[in-house]
């Protein structure tokens, strides 16, 4: 009876409130262990309805390493039997008072990890697990430059070169000091043999007229 | 595993220990379900179309029916007894379907001579909003005084349990509506008997499912934290 009761591990070895007691081995030693085990949970189950704290510490105590072995037996692995360990508990009080004495003790308590550990088993197959997910792993976006951008640069790049070869000699040579070369007035006049003055004018109309130009540029593209 | 681990937890509980009254077993408290029902009708009889039973009762499967109806709300109250407490076998879920399908069966006979035989009352619309008021006015206190019994043996599968629980209530019902059922069974009569009875069961799954179920903490991690 004991063997169908905790899963079904060849041999199981459980703390019971009188040391370890071998189970499962089919010896009538184990049997008598077993028995003795089941009627001594069953008689603190039973107390511990009745308000006994210390009983309902021993049954909880004995229980551990019985509900992490029925866990086991479930698939449970790793630290999701800890787990299932607290559930089980929380739901061993909760339940406590639908405890039958007059029935044996641990298909009740097998009954209920195993569904603490069924409960388990499905949270954590509801995770997502992108390592082995390739579809995640082709979608994901890469942090780098789009593969466009640079085109997109160098066309913008090349067009505003245009404009500016366009440009009357005047206004050409103050974009190229000023904006490209970017030269102080004094430089630019030294350089080209203008004045400030007519280099700022210069300046300014060369941005007035290239702002239209790419303007019209980009419409262009856009139609 | 380290023990030490759950020893706080083992800690709180047995801090929050308070003595608990044992549940009764799973049929004594199917029992005084059923005898809230059989107080329903004895509140319903006064009222009830005593001629009108007594020769619907004559037609083999109108009393077929009636009987099988009653007895799917006697097994369905005892198998969600059984499977809302931890370590009954789930298979006490399998105990009302061969009086449900006799159930069934037996409406469908019934609709089957009503096409059968000209000579038999159909059903009009008022009479059968009739019904359906009835099916689902009786259902819903019978169902909610389900849930508040089963929810005591925390089930752990709530969801077994509420549908069970829901076949209980609408049988019930349908079986309190026979004394008060002013015509003879048609096809339209079964259709709107078997949606009434299958939202209620499907209500009481979906609602009863989450009264009933909750996880391990539920009431307890939270006095605990």
């Amino acid at each position: 009876m004991f063997l169908s009761a905790v899963g079904p591990a060849p041999t199981l070895r459980v703390r019971s409130p009188g040391g370890a007691v071998a189970l499962g081995s089919g010896t009538r030693r184990g049997d008598r262990a077993a028995m003795a085990l089941e009627d001594s949970l069953a008689t603190a189950m039973a107390a511990a309805q009745a308000g006994d704290a210390a009983a309902y510490r021993r049954l909880l105590n004995a229980c551990l390493p019985v509900i992490a072995g029925i866990a086991r037996a479930q698939g449970v692995r790793g630290e999701a039997v800890d787990d299932v360990v607290q559930d089980t508990l929380l739901t061993i009080h909760k339940a406590r008072a639908s405890y039958d004495p007059a029935r044996p003790f641990l298909p009740w308590l097998r009954a209920i990890t195993q569904r603490r550990a069924i409960d388990r088993l499905r949270r954590a197959g509801r995770r997502p697990q992108e390592v082995h997910d390739p579809l995640a792993y082709e979608a994901h976006a890469d942090a780098g430059p789009a593969p466009n951008t640079r085109i997109e640069a160098d066309e913008r790049n090349a067009a505003l070169a245009r404009a500016v070869a366009a440009l009357p000699d005047g206004q050409r040579q103050a974009v190229e000091q000023l904006a490209y070369a970017e030269r102080s007035l004094e430089e630019a006049a030294a350089l080209t043999g203008r004045s400030k003055g007519a280099l700022k004018v210069n300046l300014h109309r060369a941005l007035k007229a290239l702002r239209g130009t790419l303007a019209r540029d980009k419409e262009g593209g856009d139609a | 595993m380290p023990e030490s681990v759950h020893e706080s937890l083992v800690d709180d509980l047995v801090g929050g220990l308070a003595p608990v009254r044992r549940l009764s077993p799973p049929a004594w408290r199917a029992a005084a379900w059923l005898a809230a029902v059989l107080a329903v009708a004895a509140i319903l009889m006064p009222m009830a179309d005593m001629d009108g039973l007594r020769m619907r009762l004559a037609t083999p499967d109108l009393r077929i029916a009636a009987l099988c109806a009653g007895l799917t709300a006697i097994t369905a109250a005892l198998a969600a007894f059984m499977t809302s407490v931890p370590g009954r076998s789930l298979r006490w879920g399998l105990l009302p379907l061969v009086p449900a399908a006799f159930w069934v069966s037996a409406s469908g006979l019934g609709c089957l001579r009503g096409w059968l035989a000209p000579g038999t009352t159909p059903a009009d619309g008022h009479a059968m909003e009739g019904c359906f008021a009835f099916l689902v006015g009786v259902s819903l206190p019978l169902s909610v005084l389900l849930v508040v019994m089963l929810r005591r043996a925390c089930p752990l599968h709530p969801n077994l349990t509420a549908a069970l629980g829901g076949l209980a209530a609408a049988a019930a019902a349908a079986t309190l509506l026979v004394p008060f059922h002013p015509h003879d069974a048609t096809a339209t009569d079964l259709l709107i008997h078997a949606a009434t009875v299958l939202g209620v069961i499907g209500l009481n799954g979906i609602f009863g499912g989450r009264l009933l179920g909750g996880g391990p903490d539920a009431g307890v991690r939270a006095r605990n934290d």
